[in-house]
């Protein structure tokens, strides 16, 4: 299987570091978003919407969303420790609540938010024309995702969906570095979104803190910057 | 189980369409959304984020119609395999779309038509026109996408395979929605013309019963009928989360 991803990408950094996590067999393909190589007509040839990730499986079937990839994995690989994705009916629909949520909230405020702050082209691709008029509106829906999560998601539970980690809070963590990049504080007045952002990482590490060796440069790019 | 939902949402009116086709034993419960019903304390124990649709199942509360969705084909194996492929590839693809489609047709299709008609015609200010172009030309950009890459293939009638999935139905009433502020999303798109009235014909007449609300205000060209209580609406507007994307 072939794993197309760019770290650039919060769902590419994601899977990646699931896939290291659980020692899963893959080819990993590291696609140059700044480069453009996933606008090429080859790359067209390995995902029509020239977006990472994607999967290429051993016998040329392909798949793109990062959300439809995890579950593939699960279904393919029977050794994946259990709590990532539960087979039990609610506990998956648990994580599923969060996974479908985050597209429409995290995902787009946090992704749009960063876009804009960061004037960033048409590679990082969700909205079109991404305009500084539109900042406060980007603004407050990520601001209202960060309460979500620390008002109702992490509501007495140690995870985002029950007392174990799943596939949701490490996608989840992935996409709320994007703001961290621009200079905003996450964490500030959120107390329980800090502490299960360490427990995460800690349970994802070394590949979490791999996966985000550039952001964390451009995050700390952007510290000194402020000062 | 309870399935609480609202017709003027397409989310509501995919899951009414899917419960009734499968005949999937749930109690209907509506809830008003333009009487703001989902804004009330007793609705906020039932989801708490406080949207429609989502189910109580002895005890057992969610949100979010995909996973909803899938809840129901887990819990219920009676229900036909088509909806949900039981094969991991066949699935995968299934599963492509429903992720593709929140920010890829839900977003587009849905900010349009608040910007265009939903504001507008209950604040009585006029539209932002040029928000409106701006989220039409994005709109349209998610039609070519359907158009020319989902439905491309001659090796499947439908989104992922050669049968109706859930995500065909989810599909279509989405892009209903726009219907309603006067942009007719099937217009010189062929393939999705086709594709939209072979939907139709495997889930009627449930389709055309979810939408009914939709098809008189698509007919009246987006006047409103007499049916919605203008004082409820303008109450409405001041919990709109985001009416900052549409002023």
């Amino acid at each position: 299987m072939k794993y197309y991803y760019n770290l650039l990408s919060q769902p590419s950094r994601a899977l990646y570091i699931f896939l290291k996590l659980n020692n899963i067999p893959v080819e990993y393909k590291d696609v140059n978003l700044l480069n453009g190589d996933h606008l090429t007509d080859e790359f067209r040839e390995i995902n029509r919407f020239q977006k990472v990730p994607c999967i290429v499986d051993d016998d040329g079937w392909k798949l793109a969303e990062s959300i439809a990839i995890l579950r593939y994995l699960m279904s393919k690989y029977k050794n994946i420790p259990d709590h990532f994705y539960p087979s039990e009916i609610r506990a998956r629909a648990a994580v599923d609540e969060y996974l479908e949520w985050q597209h429409l909230n995290t995902r787009l405020g946090c992704a749009i938010y960063f876009q804009i702050k960061k004037k960033i082209g048409p590679f990082a691709a969700i909205s079109e024309n991404p305009n500084e008029g539109a900042l406060p509106i980007f603004k407050f829906l990520m601001e209202s995702t960060l309460e979500a999560i620390e008002t109702l998601w992490l509501r007495g539970k140690k995870f985002l969906c029950s007392d174990e980690i799943s596939f949701a809070d490490i996608i989840a963590a992935c996409e709320i570095e994007q703001p961290r990049m621009t200079g905003y504080d996450i964490f500030e007045n959120r107390p329980k979104l800090k502490e299960w952002y360490e427990r995460v990482r800690a349970a994802t590490n070394p590949h979490y803190d791999e996966a985000h060796v550039i952001v964390n440069k451009i995050i700390a790019r952007s510290q000194k910057a402020k000062l | 189980m309870k399935f609480y939902f609202d017709l003027l949402s397409q989310p509501s009116r995919a899951l009414y369409i899917f419960l009734k086709v499968t005949k999937t034993p749930v109690e209907f419960v509506k809830i008003d959304l333009k009487r703001l019903e989902h804004l009330t304390n007793e609705f906020k124990a039932v989801n708490r984020f406080q949207k429609v649709p989502c189910i109580v199942d002895n005890g057992f509360k969610l949100s979010e119609s995909v996973a909803i969705f899938r809840y129901l084909m887990q819990s219920n194996p009676n229900i036909s395999e088509n909806w949900y492929p039981k094969d991991a590839k066949s699935r995968a693809l299934v599963d492509e779309f429903l992720e593709y489609q929140h920010i890829g047709v839900r977003y587009p299709c849905a900010i349009y038509f608040q910007t265009k008609w939903l504001l507008p015609t209950f604040s009585g200010k006029p539209p932002n026109e040029k928000k409106v172009r701006e989220y039409e030309n994005l709109m349209i950009k998610s039609l070519d996408t359907f158009e020319n890459i989902w439905l491309a293939s001659d090796q499947k009638e439908f989104l992922a395979t050669k049968e109706i999935s859930f995500a065909d139905i989810l599909a279509c009433c989405e892009l209903e929605q726009p219907r309603m502020a006067d942009f007719d999303t099937f217009k010189d798109r062929p393939r999705l013309k086709k594709w939209h009235e072979k939907v139709k014909k495997e889930t009627n007449p449930y389709y055309d019963e979810a939408h009914k609300n939709v098809y008189d205000i698509i007919q009246s060209k987006g006047k409103l009928s007499s049916k919605f209580d203008l004082v409820f609406i303008y109450r409405y507007l001041r919990y709109i989360k985001f009416k900052k994307f549409f002023e």
